[in-house]
């Protein structure tokens, strides 16, 4: 066990560390309002910073240079992604495309035109999106019902996708369709790659309760799309699904945003009857326990990624991290509200403590639980794969899927 | 980096776990459930000592064998799992760990090597009475060589041939050593909830003993041994937590209900989704606790209190829901649940329980992140 980095980790940090200072985007210049995701000049200072790494190699590091990486490994990728959080310049806008859908592209399609988008989505100059999910199809996500039917050389799709973060301001989607309905449900779908100009294709955001308009419902109606956009086999789509699910998982599960030394400073500057809220002992009752889950989620990270590294797919247990993750998320975030008691209530840049940062992320917390496989799904994947329990008992599994009871 | 055990170090759990399942099955802990006064099992300790695995930390001046901490967190974790009904964590973990860090150059050469060969057993006093410890609380007394009070309980008191005592003395409370099987010492085993783990109370008459460490600085010497004996103790725990979520595994595959096997069932399966969820958390802080350990890391204060909060809980969560998932059977004296329950508070409380860890975390916290405001660097 060495927790430590050898001396050319050292140095490889030191050089990202100094390198970041003198090249980070100035995020001070932003008001509390702009410093939002998905504000305009939030997201332009994202596309202006992947920009600067990807010529300064330092985007998708552990990617071939061919596809605009760096040709390093997976541990430098990771220590660039600490300092960068570290230096709190890290965005998600990219993550989707690069760390879910361009490594199942790259896996799966060998078509020169596709593959020749990757570059630019490296440079953060493209941005693609996610079309998994549909109304009928949630947790099940091999039950969709979006169809893609071929007509000579083309695919023409028809159906409707929802929950599709950043679609609304993505030029590219990775989407599956099901292809044969006269097959069980996993066997019938098939994966395709769409331009979201492509006429047919709408995007309609969806406001969450958080009162943010991320996230969309995409709606296809005769969209015709060459067959050189298809990524894997005809019906072998559920492969490229899995692989990009489990990428994500192990993403969301390494544990980004407001940290134990975030909420041990909300209740340093907050008071309490005597002194401050870091004074109270259910407080820092509260905080020990909290800090060994998100202290674990880091570690965990750690041991992903030395499977990373040694070429292994990131396994069924980076799903604890995500079911830790996106729990304590919101028992902190809700921990924040109570320790400030009546102000809690504020969210607004200007009176709220920490400009709401807080708030807001409270009020994000429930979609932890359910975006990138709920709780309940976490568990079973825990249960089954990695505990060897038995699945659930399935109606669904061998019959055609045309024949599978469905609701509205 | 490395997140794992080296090769070396898995061969040497192997062949840990294959040793103690021949030599200490369950059988073993229940016979001396049955038998209480004993409180360990003398012939599986001469067994393990043999092994070499009490001076796995002790280095070859004083006639260990160094293997490293790592390996001895490794063998931890075995003793654990196998619920190995021996005084290993006080002798090695606390004792051992009170000598080298505490000790003189002599009292180190005269005890380590007995130590290291299993021959003596060592233990350390510091409770009285209910409630934390703290220093306007510790009556036994130290005076002109020699100690007069009660410790209540010891964990392993009747087993141990020394015992490190915590004592006030015209200094303040200090760290004592004393021969147990010497004059002015009376002891007698107590009944706890964990009968596989031996406890006494020691009554001190004038009981000859000499000053161990820094006079004056008992307390602060005595968190420092707890926080290295709390990385080892949470590989036992580690290990005892994981087997009760085996154990809880294999049952649900093995009972049907209601025409299927119960493990078919979410409730079931999301319960021990929840228990492997916690035995994570406790292991990864158990390994960087053991990384801290073995690298002297700054670090080890923070990590030695996450490790034993995270092992603390996990390894009571695991044998609570394994004791559930068997159902009455679970219940049973026969079953070796409670065996597991029983050593689950055992191992939570010996020195100190997680409430009294929680604030050391919590108080170490708030240290660091000084540290960090100030300029300090952390990675």
């Amino acid at each position: 066990m060495n927790f430590e980095d050898s001396p050319e980790e050292a140095k490889y940090r030191a050089s990202v560390r100094s390198w970041i200072a003198a090249n980070a985007p100035d995020m001070s210049a932003l008001g509390a309002d702009e410093r939002r995701n998905w504000h305009p000049k939030h997201k332009e200072i994202a596309r202006r910073w992947q920009a600067t790494k990807a010529d300064a190699g330092y985007a998708c590091i552990s990617w071939p240079k061919q596809w605009g990486g760096a040709g390093g490994t997976a541990i430098e990728e990771a220590i660039f992604n600490q300092e960068e959080v570290r230096a709190g310049v890290q965005f998600t806008y990219f993550m989707t495309g690069l760390h879910m859908l361009l490594p199942a592209l790259l896996e799966h399609n060998q078509d020169e035109h596709s593959l020749s988008r990757v570059p630019a989505a490296v440079r953060g100059e493209e941005i693609w999106c996610q079309l998994f999910s549909e109304p009928a199809s949630g947790s099940d996500s091999a039950g969709i019902r979006c169809s893609a039917i071929q007509v000579g050389d083309e695919w023409v799709i028809n159906g409707q996708k929802v929950w599709n973060s950043g679609a609304h301001v993505a030029d590219y989607g990775m989407l599956v369709a099901r292809t044969d309905a006269d097959l069980p449900k996993h066997k019938g779908m098939t994966v395709f790659w769409v331009d979201m100009k492509t006429p047919g294709l709408e995007v309609r955001p969806i406001r969450v309760m958080s009162g943010e308009s991320e996230l969309n419902e995409v709606f296809l109606e005769e969209v015709r799309i060459p067959d050189s956009q298809r990524v894997g086999a005809v019906n072998g789509g559920w492969k490229v699904v899995i692989s990009t699910l489990m990428n994500e998982r192990a993403a969301l599960g390494s544990g980004t945003g407001l940290s134990w030394r975030d909420v041990m400073n909300l209740a340093a500057q907050t008071p309490s009857w005597e002194g401050t809220v870091m004074q109270d002992p259910a407080f820092r009752e509260w905080l020990a326990g909290y800090y060994i889950s998100t202290e674990a989620i880091r570690l965990m990270s750690f041991r992903t990624l030395t499977s990373l590294s040694k070429g292994e797919a990131p396994g069924p247990a980076s799903s604890a991290g995500k079911l830790l993750w996106s729990n304590k998320t919101q028992e902190m975030t809700s921990q924040a509200l109570d320790i400030q008691d009546h102000f809690g209530l504020l969210d607004g840049a200007g009176e709220a403590q920490f400009d709401g940062a807080f708030q807001q992320r409270f009020l994000w917390s429930p979609g932890l639980r359910l975006g990138g496989g709920t709780d309940e799904i976490m568990k079973n994947i825990i249960a089954e794969r990695v505990l060897g329990l038995p699945g659930d008992i399935r109606v669904d599994k061998n019959v055609p899927f045309r024949e599978i009871p469905h609701g509205r | 980096m490395n997140f794992d055990y080296t090769d070396e170090q898995k061969a040497l759990k192997d062949q840990a776990r294959r040793f103690l399942s021949d030599v200490s099955p369950p059988g073993v802990a229940r016979r001396v459930l049955e038998a209480p006064a004993v409180g360990f099992d003398e012939a599986l300790w001469k067994r393990i000592a043999e092994q070499g695995w009490c001076g796995a930390a002790i280095p070859e001046a004083y006639g260990g064998f160094e293997f490293g901490y790592v390996e001895l967190c490794a063998l931890a974790e075995e003793l654990g799992r196998a619920l190995a009904p021996v005084p290993f964590a006080s002798s090695v973990y606390q004792f051992a760990e009170a000598l080298l860090q505490a000790g003189s150059e002599t009292q180190k050469h005269e005890l380590l090597p007995l130590i290291a060969s299993g021959e003596l057993i060592g233990t350390v006093a510091f409770s009285e009475g209910p409630g934390v410890l703290v220093a306007q609380r510790i009556a036994v007394r130290y005076r002109n060589g020699a100690l007069t009070g009660t410790k209540l309980p010891v964990t392993d008191g009747a087993a141990a041939d020394r015992a490190i005592v915590l004592a006030q003395s015209d200094d303040g409370p200090g760290l004592f050593l004393v021969d147990l099987t010497g004059e002015g010492v009376a002891r007698h085993s107590v009944d706890t909830i964990d009968p596989t783990r031996g406890a006494a109370s020691i009554t001190f008459r004038g009981a000859a003993a000499e000053s161990l460490g820094m006079p004056g600085k008992g307390l602060e010497q005595l968190a420092r041994i707890h926080d290295r004996a709390a990385v080892m103790l949470a590989f036992e725990q580690l290990g005892g937590a994981d087997r009760a979520l085996e154990m809880a595994r294999d049952y649900a595959l093995e009972r049907y209900a209601f025409g299927r096997q119960i493990g078919s069932y979410q409730a079931i399966k999301h319960k021990l989704a929840d228990v492997f969820v916690n035995n994570e958390v406790a292991r990864a802080n158990a390994y960087f606790g053991a990384w801290a350990l073995s690298s002297n890391a700054p670090e080890l204060p923070v990590a030695a209190a996450a490790a034993r909060v995270a092992a603390s809980a996990a390894y009571w969560f695991a044998s609570k829901e394994n004791i559930q998932t068997h159902g009455g059977i679970g219940f049973t004296w026969e079953a070796d649940c409670h065996l597991f329950y029983r050593r689950a508070r055992h191992l939570g409380l010996v020195i100190g329980a997680q409430r009294d860890w929680k604030r050391r975390l919590a108080d170490r916290l708030e240290t660091q992140l000084a540290d960090e405001l100030s300029g300090g660097s952390r990675e």
